[in-house]
């Protein structure tokens, strides 16, 4: 648990960078500190470890007041990741992950030995332990500036936007990692980005914080979308909150309809044969859905031939029946066919839905939810 | 100069016969003393040097406090006349010192107050390109580095010494370098002063006679003071290879980054099984 008690950070000048900031982030969870440039989020992280030391109040790692700790002791049992990772550009991958842990006066071998596993563990090959920064893409600096943040096994780790500076692919790569890592390690994050779908993506808590160094509202991602707590927040949580809040909610059982599938090799007549609209699903051998097959222009004569991959329209996305309504959503208004492709946790097709079916889904959900929210507040009303 | 250029043919046919003849090479006054004399006064000029610019830049580019007092001195240095000073020390210090002192190893004998003078000017001619290169170095360091090694819980003499001073160590060992090439060459015009050793006393005294007898030696040893530049700057450029890290000169072998594992492979499995 890291606790903010009326902490504050004021410059010579008087200028405020954090102001009156309380706040608990809870063990074992993810934080995420948010807003725009300015609005002393990263402050706040580094107050953490007393990198920057506050002016005003108190900062608990659980029950010790971190003012009471030696900077460089505090800052060793504290994971640090950072924007472009500042990896030490003289030593090779393996020694900057082996480097806390050697500070803390574990052997070569043995912090090597452990940084060796921590590499395999953020996904990098053990081939990489003897290069150097420089022959490392951006991600994979990244993934090294993960791993030597852990490897001291610190409860508690900072990240100060650390997958701001690689590009949108490998972003999401490596967030999705750093869910799954997370999940088996449950460390006590603070992480601090500038954007909100990441802050939605990966806290669990969410800290919007505004110019001047004030806390706007603290929540979890799925409240700080439904309700938002002023215009600024509901400003900086976007436009398209009605729809991103759809992520949260879990697509239940949805309606299916079967789909007569052609597998790649039959031939284009047997696929007319199963296609509505004009437009036929083809699957691989394993029942995974591949894409959909346009039959409408095709002559008589241009039959006899099979079902290939280059034939193919790719635009479908995928929804899981486990997956959230705006999964559901997406893969019906993204599919050429207008029937989202829906498949089961192993892959394999599970059945069509429309747009206007999962719509009836949200509909009936919302309606639910305000029913609740009417009746709490009656309810609120007699107390 | 002019009567040597105007017949170097016969001249350099002489520099060709000195340099062939063994007993111009071996001796008290033969080239070979000449050579460790250039070398054993440019070597304690440029540590003395070293001693004193290498703390300051460390300390100047990890606190990035008196930078401005640094670059002022520095471009101060720089414009000491050279040979003025060393003989205005001379001719102060002479006086002083009884003439028979030295005549020990490589100071001759009355060579005392010429050695202090030619030391003290030479140190700071030498200091310059060390400071401003090592306060540079340092200065270079990426901030994130820096960042990340201070938020990893290294104190700051750690965060010099393990992160700083290895990053920087390139441009360090290019002022030790260009210090070092500075001095070589300067002590032959400092032989303008009577009871200096080394390669310039031949240049210094060529000069006086030439070109009647002088100027075979004289331009032998200007040779070799090209020569001892180029030797002495290949052995440090050898040093830096083997001092400084790969991953920061970029000397690391490209078939890791080509060929992913094919080599690294066995090292790291090595290790694995020892731990």
């Amino acid at each position: 648990m890291i606790r903010f008690e009326n902490v504050g950070k004021a410059y010579e000048d008087g200028t405020l960078a954090v102001d009156d900031l309380s706040l608990e982030a809870p063990s074992g969870q993810i934080t995420v500190f948010v807003g725009p440039s300015g609005c002393g989020k990263t402050t706040s992280l580094r107050m953490i470890n007393r990198m920057i030391d506050p002016t005003h109040g108190r900062i608990w790692l659980d029950d010790r007041d971190t003012a009471s700790i030696n900077p460089s002791q505090l800052r060793r049992g504290i994971g640090y990741v950072i924007q472009h990772a500042g990896l030490f550009p003289h030593r090779t991958v393996l020694d900057n992950v082996a480097t806390v842990p050697m500070l803390l006066g574990t052997d070569r071998r043995t912090a090597r030995a452990n940084a060796l596993e921590l590499l395999e563990r953020v996904g990098l090959p053990a081939t990489f332990a003897k290069r150097y920064p420089a022959q490392l893409s951006g991600g994979q600096q990244q993934r090294v500036g993960v791993a030597r943040a852990l490897a001291a096994d610190p409860p508690v780790m900072l990240m100060d936007e650390p997958f701001s500076a690689v590009d949108p692919v490998v972003r999401e790569q490596l967030q999705n990692e750093f869910l799954r890592l997370q999940s088996e390690l449950g460390k006590t994050i603070a992480f601090v980005t500038h954007d909100i779908d990441e802050a939605i993506k990966l806290g669990d808590k969410v800290a919007v914080m505004r110019v001047g160094g004030k806390l706007a509202q603290f929540a979890a991602p799925a409240e700080l979308l439904s309700r938002p707590a002023d215009a600024f927040v509901a400003g900086f949580v976007g436009r398209d909150r009605g729809y991103r809040a759809l992520g949260f909610a879990a697509a239940g059982s949805l309606p299916l309809s079967d789909e007569a599938a052609v597998t790649l090799g039959q031939t284009l007549r047997a696929a007319r044969d199963v296609a509505q609209d004009g437009w036929a699903l083809v699957v691989d051998a394993d029942a995974k859905p591949q894409g959909w097959l346009a039959l409408g222009g095709l002559a008589d004569s241009a039959l006899e031939g099979t079902v290939t991959p280059d034939l193919l329209n790719l635009g479908g996305t995928l929804a899981t029946e486990a997956g959230t309504l705006r999964e559901a959503l997406d893969a019906a208004l993204s599919s050429p066919s207008g029937r989202g492709v829906v498949v089961r946790d192993d892959g394999r097709f599970a059945g069509t839905i429309t747009a206007a079916q999962v719509l009836g889904r949200i509909e009936s959900r919302a309606a639910d939810i305000r029913a609740d929210t009417v009746q709490a507040a009656n309810l609120g009303g007699q107390a | 100069m002019s009567a040597i250029l105007a017949d170097s043919g016969v001249t350099f046919s002489g520099v060709g016969k000195y340099l062939t003849t063994g007993s111009n090479w071996w001796g008290i006054d033969g080239l070979l003393v000449h050579i460790r004399d250039h070398v054993i006064y440019a070597a304690i000029i440029v540590l003395a040097a070293a001693l004193i610019a290498l703390p300051v830049g460390l300390i100047v580019g990890h606190t990035g406090r008196g930078v401005v007092a640094v670059v002022g001195v520095a471009n101060a240095l720089r414009a000491v006349p050279t040979l003025g000073l060393i003989v205005l020390l001379y001719v102060w210090l002479a006086p002083k010192i009884p003439v028979n002192h030295g005549n020990v190893l490589f100071l001759h004998r009355g060579g005392v107050p010429t050695f202090i003078a030619v030391v003290i000017v030479l140190i700071l001619l030498a200091v310059p390109p060390i400071l401003t290169n090592t306060y540079a170095g340092i200065q270079a360091v990426d901030p994130a580095v820096r960042d990340a090694a201070r938020g990893m819980g290294m104190r700051g003499s750690q965060v010099l010494r393990r992160v700083e001073l290895p990053c920087a160590l390139p441009l360090i060992i290019s002022g030790l370098r260009n210090a070092t090439l500075q001095v070589i060459a300067t002590l032959t015009v400092a032989a303008y002063v009577p009871g200096l050793g080394g390669l310039g006393r031949y240049i210094a005294d060529g000069a006086e006679q030439a070109p009647a007898q002088g100027d075979p030696p004289m331009l032998s040893a200007a040779i070799l003071v090209a020569l001892l530049a180029v030797v002495v700057d290949g052995l440090l450029n050898l040093v830096q290879r083997l001092v400084v890290s790969p991953g920061v000169s970029g000397r690391y072998s490209s078939k890791h980054t080509s060929q992913p594992g094919v080599t690294t492979a066995p090292l790291v499995e090595a290790q694995l099984t020892v731990a």
